[in-house]
């Protein structure tokens, strides 16, 4: 594993039938980084998020990851107890549908605070419900929700607010990893610009790794430090942001920044 | 009883049974899948129950049955004959006297005592089963220990009402690791699972499932730091026998408003009046 990185990943690759969804894709996350992958669709860059986060096992390569203490640990090697502890306590996995990771049958407070209600029976120390509850207010506070609706269900919120509801639910366990798949992806373009601004805040404020799928040319800029540029599984460009998009050298990624459209 | 092996049951099924509870033992809480078979009642009326008494039950032991805390009852009466007959073993209503309790509903207030088995009837073994609807996760879950979820129920319940609002059924972790049904008894009868002295086994029919809690085990019921456990009951005393600590239940005596507590256990009750009565 390369000194210092976070999580490193060499030579991923994964068919699915004759389709090569990963062709041979190293990467390397330094701590406090942000990461964006971007292509057009089918190019294999949920793939590779899914493969980096555990969920997916690739037919060949290796992802490693550095734990808190130090320790090196292969993700795909992993015991399921320890990933599934590794999942909601130092990583973290926002969708771009907030359905998906919310319990909309549960309030807002109850779903930011499953992740510490989670760690808490498996540490099997008590759990304290104020402590809980005071979390819970400071994180929606955080993602700019009005504490006053700790108590709402899911369902009376706005696109918007749930996507803020499910970061807060992510980051409330402090993670040091986050994966996102199309965050801003499905929302009208104001919310879109303040969920993009929030999430520049709180990455910053808190130095988290993310690793951040996306289409969209302009929230890589806006987001990542670094961007990686892939096409039909393999990456084809990687570099800093700025660099990769105002001087492309691949003829995909040239194609990719010329097709953004000017306002 | 001409044409029926003892106690119903064929001896190939009962040992198919008692190697889940062996299995069940040795696991505290943990849920054991078994081949229930159709017994002459409807699911529902204690075939899981039924099904762990015939495969437990010697010529030597004592049954008392227990539906809704009372020995009177339909189903109670029912069940008692029904293995007086098929097992000719004796029966009674007396918590002290009995080697095999099966229940519903309630855990006597007698202590119970070394040698012991009580046995329930269980209608939904899985404590997850209205928080989490696939059943392949919730088996994860309890591989993983990964209990959050029940938790966040608790936490909905104080965020809304103040206090935990489950009265029955109330959510145990069995020896610090299996999250466990203690089946529709009250929250009230849950300290009684802590290192009870007795053998408690929980058999599910349309399920099929069987756990056990072995004596002696640890039995926390789920709570918070802040808001502990406590266990619920009506404030009064028996109208019977005046017991001030039993579990009461609350009988309408007319339609004029009119209503009477009396204790759910009617072993208990009877008993506390016989010895009054002798003094």
């Amino acid at each position: 594993m390369t000194p210092g990185t976070l999580l490193s990943a060499r030579g991923l690759s994964l068919s699915f039938g004759s389709i090569p969804a990963l062709d041979g894709v190293d990467l390397d996350l330094w701590p406090g980084e942000a990461l964006a992958i971007v292509g057009e669709s089918g190019s294999g860059k949920t793939t590779l998020l899914n493969t980096l986060f555990g969920a997916q096992r690739p037919d060949a390569g290796i992802v490693r990851y550095r734990d808190p203490a130090g320790h090196v640990h292969d993700v795909h090697a992993m015991k399921r107890p320890m990933l599934r502890a590794l999942h909601r306590s130092d990583w973290g996995f926002i969708y771009q549908e907030p359905r998906q990771a919310l319990r909309m049958p549960v309030s807002a407070g109850g779903n930011v605070g499953e992740r510490l209600m989670a760690q808490g029976t498996a540490s099997a120390g008590a759990l304290h419900y104020g402590r809980i509850r005071a979390a819970a207010i400071e994180w929606l506070r955080e993602v700019e929700i009005d504490p006053a609706r700790i108590d709402d269900l899911p369902r009376t919120f706005s696109g918007g607010m749930l996507q803020r509801l499910q970061i807060a639910r992510t980051l409330v366990t402090h993670p040091r990893l986050v994966f996102m798949d199309e965050p801003t992806g499905g929302l009208d373009v104001s919310v879109q610009a303040r969920l993009l601004d929030l999430i520049r805040t709180l990455i910053a404020r808190f130095a988290i790794a993310v690793v951040l799928v996306t289409h969209d040319v302009a929230v890589a800029r806006l987001l990542a430090d670094r961007i990686l540029v892939m096409q039909a599984g393999r990456v084809v460009e990687t570099g800093l942001t700025d660099q990769v998009l105002d001087d492309p050298h691949e003829p995909y990624t040239q194609l990719l920044v010329s097709s953004v459209l000017q306002a | 009883m001409n044409g029926y092996n003892f106690a119903y049951l064929d001896e190939q099924t009962k040992r198919m049974v008692r190697r889940a509870l062996l299995k069940a033992v040795a696991i505290p809480g943990h849920q054991v899948p078994f081949g229930g078979r159709e017994m002459p009642l409807p699911y529902g009326w204690g075939t899981g129950g039924i099904q762990v008494t015939a495969s437990i039950l010697g010529s030597g032991d004592v049954l008392k049955v227990i539906d809704q805390g009372a020995d009177d009852t339909t189903n109670a009466v029912s069940i008692r004959r029904f293995f007086a007959r098929t097992a000719g073993v004796a029966t009674t209503t007396r918590t002290e006297e009995a080697s095999v309790i099966q229940t519903r509903h309630r855990i006597p207030e007698t202590k119970l005592r070394e040698g012991q088995i009580i046995v329930y009837q269980v209608p939904l073994p899985e404590p997850l089963s209205r928080l989490e609807p696939s059943r392949a996760e919730a088996r994860e879950m309890h591989a993983l220990g990964d209990y959050g979820l029940m938790h966040v129920k608790l936490y909905e319940d104080i965020s809304r009402l103040g206090q935990v609002s489950i009265s029955f059924d109330y959510p145990v972790m069995v020896n610090g690791r299996y999250l466990m049904s203690p089946t529709p008894i009250p929250a009230f009868d849950n300290p009684k699972l802590d290192r009870s002295p007795a053998l408690h086994l929980f058999g599910a029919g349309r399920e099929k499932r069987i756990y056990a809690v072995p004596p002696y085990t640890e039995v926390r019921s789920l709570d918070f730091e802040d808001h502990p456990f406590r266990a619920t009951r009506a404030r009064h005393e028996c109208a019977l026998c005046g017991a001030r600590t039993s579990y009461l239940d609350e009988i309408v005596t007319d339609d004029r408003g009119g209503r009477m507590f009396v204790c759910s256990d009617t072993d208990y009750c009877a008993g506390r009046r016989e010895r009054e009565a002798a003094e």
